[in-house]
């Protein structure tokens, strides 16, 4: 849809160019379209529109290559970092992103995402955590809290029973190959702000080569919670964020460029710069 | 009337000790290393691996041949990330390999059958060890179920390239580069460990098959409306369309793409059907056989997948009964009793487990079908 600009009118607030204008199939309220929205004007910004080849996951944004106009490869549930390997590895000129949800990067997917960011592979990495499996009906997640009630957890999470939710971009934040980490929120205008930074800089990480990149998101599920939309960002800001905290996580990009590995190599092992 | 491929012909003379030609040296080399080289030099863009047994020495091949040729090489986290990581490549339109053994082919299913779906064409090396489970890691031919018939779910066929020499094997790996990317598919090259892991006198003959424009392949939006490879249709009416294209390019896969080699089948009264490792068997025994006057001939199927069904047929026209021999409890059998519709009886040789038959236990189980087969015997007067 394209509306006339009257003579002498600035635009202060356009569709980016590459966030497709149609009716997308995400439920009223859910974070899912504030996201693509930031990726669309991050990527514009940085004008990679051209060079992306992006990863969609299984799960609700599975359908993000309707949304976004960019080469889209489908994964496999939870396949989204090997597929991007192989796809940054023999295109080395290429803007590798993947986007994923939380069941399908910390639950099926996290022999994957672990791996490409050990090996410190040069993709940007989008983490959408709502807590939940959205899709399929609202089930219980690895990063579902504990008390929360999911359709297979009707009674609450608890730890005795269904383990402890996992910190993954914390846990992935203590690999060398991870060159910059960090959590977002579109809890409101502002934390939306800082997540389109980090988005930025998490692009910026792959284009200066430095390492593996990861912006984990925290999204609401307002009809996976049972909640109206409003209900489910007050949950997001007074309950999940001091949970899973938004802020950097880790950023080696500061530090000088080091061997991905930590420790000393072995005797006659190549230098990195080398591979 | 089939028509088998221009290769065939210089196997039936026997091409497992090949006459040096001016084209390329002979060297020994095994399988697994063999079918890596011949990858190389077919062009191949990218490797992505994971260790197992009897396929370790491609892995190994590529992880010191690839850099060398400043292609990527991936020790992947595991045959999952192997098999996607190849299938992100190829979604680029990059030449891929990918090489496995049984069970790490089960782990590969998966996206087998996403890659049939959304149509990238990657070839994927199956070294068959002894199965089910765990197995063992003898060579076995237990996987022709899992290779011929779908190994993730679905409705899709997969081409299936069976060798049964080294020399033959460098050869398909071109090959199946070229179906690959001329039918937008997956291809199976499928050999055991007997194969992949012995040495054998190979001449140093590569190929690269030509590239062809790929209007399809991913490589950012510049100057083109964005591509999508993917595999979900989720409106049924939409699937059903993409399903029946897909079906329509099987079928011209089994019209167009069906190679077998044959020997001593002209005179042949006893037919013995083999693939791989196991014609290799069969054509010890038949040559015994013939020094004890039994004429016996071997159609030896190259192409599992589409599988030669027309030549049995018409070689069970003329043959008093089949013989198959496999490394398995017997799966290609099956394939053998629907082509010939029970128009002569059709025994099976095997053994399991890693364990291989003997040319002296094909011969006797060739003198068994000789005798149930004897005009005026049970069988025969059916």
């Amino acid at each position: 849809m394209s509306v006339a600009i009257p003579e002498g009118a600035r635009v202060v607030f356009g569709r980016p160019e590459l966030l497709v204008d149609r009716v997308n199939s995400y439920c009223p309220g859910c974070g899912h379209g504030v996201v693509h929205r930031l990726i669309a004007e991050v990527l514009g910004d940085l004008g990679l529109g051209e060079r992306t080849i992006a990863v969609a996951p299984v799960g609700c944004a599975v359908f993000a290559y309707d949304y976004l106009a960019l080469d889209f490869a489908e994964a496999p549930h939870g396949r989204a970092p090997a597929v991007a390997t192989g796809i940054r590895r023999v295109r080395p000129d290429a803007f590798v992103l993947t986007y994923q949800g939380d069941g399908d990067l910390a639950a099926i997917g996290t022999g994957e995402i672990v791996h490409a960011a050990a090996r410190g592979e040069l993709l940007t990495a989008v983490f959408v955590n709502n807590g939940i499996y959205g899709m399929t009906g609202g089930q219980m997640a690895p990063t579902t809290l504990i008390g929360q009630r999911t359709t297979s957890s009707p009674g609450g999470r608890e730890a005795s029973f269904h383990g402890y939710p996992v910190p993954m971009t914390e846990m992935l934040a203590v690999l060398p190959g991870v060159a910059y980490a960090a959590r977002g929120s579109v809890a409101d205008a502002a934390s939306i702000g800082r997540t389109k930074q980090y988005l930025r800089r998490a692009c910026e990480v792959q284009l200066e080569g430095r390492g593996f990149a990861i912006v984990e998101v925290i999204s609401n599920c307002p009809v996976g919670w049972g909640m109206t939309p409003q209900q489910s960002i007050e949950r997001l800001k007074e309950v999940v964020a001091l949970q899973y905290r938004p802020g950097v996580i880790v950023d080696r990009t500061k530090e000088p460029a080091a061997t991905p590995g930590a420790g000393p190599a072995e005797p006659g092992a190549p230098a990195a710069a080398e591979r | 009337m089939t028509v088998s491929h221009a290769p065939v012909r210089q196997e039936a003379r026997g091409a497992a000790h090949p006459a040096p030609s001016r084209r390329g040296r002979r060297v020994l080399m095994k399988g697994n290393e063999a079918i890596a080289e011949a990858a190389i030099r077919a062009g191949c863009d990218g490797y992505f691996g994971y260790p197992i047994t009897p396929q370790a020495e491609l892995l190994e091949w590529m992880a010191r041949r690839m850099p060398e040729e400043g292609r990527p090489f991936v020790q992947a986290e595991s045959e999952l990330g192997a098999i996607n990581m190849a299938l992100g490549a190829a979604a680029t339109g990059a030449r891929v390999l990918v090489s496995s053994s049984s069970p790490g082919i089960s782990l590969m299913a998966e996206a087998m059958s996403y890659m049939a779906a959304s149509e990238v064409p990657v070839v994927l090396v199956n070294v068959m060890r002894g199965g089910p489970g765990l197995g063992s890691i003898g060579p076995s031919q237990s996987d022709y179920f899992q290779a011929t018939k779908g190994h993730g779910h679905g409705d899709y066929r997969v081409p299936v390239l069976a060798p049964a020499s080294i020399g033959e094997a460098m050869a398909l790996t071109a090959d199946a580069f070229e179906l690959a990317e001329r039918y937008r598919t997956p291809v199976m090259i499928l050999t055991d460990g007997i194969l992949g892991q012995a040495m054998e006198p190979v001449e140093l003959t590569f190929r690269e098959p030509p590239r062809i424009p790929q209007d399809w392949a991913l490589g950012g939006a510049a100057g083109r409306p964005p591509r999508v490879v993917r595999s979900l249709h989720l409106k049924p009416e939409d699937l059903e369309v993409h399903n029946r294209h897909l079906q329509a390019k099987f079928a011209a896969i089994a019209e167009r793409e069906v190679r077998f080699a044959t020997e001593h089948l002209d005179d042949a009264d006893l037919v013995v059907v083999a693939y791989g490792t196991a014609a290799r068997v069969a054509r010890s025994a038949i040559t015994r056989a013939r020094a004890d006057g039994l004429r016996a001939g071997l159609l030896r199927p190259i192409s599992l997948w589409p599988f030669p069904a027309e030549a049995v047929r018409d070689a069970a026209r003329r043959a008093r009964g089949i013989l198959v021999v496999e490394l398995s409890a017997g799966q290609m059998v099956e394939d053998v009793q629907l082509a010939v519709e029970g128009s002569v009886p059709v025994f099976f040789e095997g053994r399991t487990g890693g364990m291989v038959p003997t040319p002296g236990e094909v011969v006797g189980a060739l003198r068994r079908l000789w005798a149930t087969t004897a005009p005026g015997s049970e069988e025969a007067s059916r």
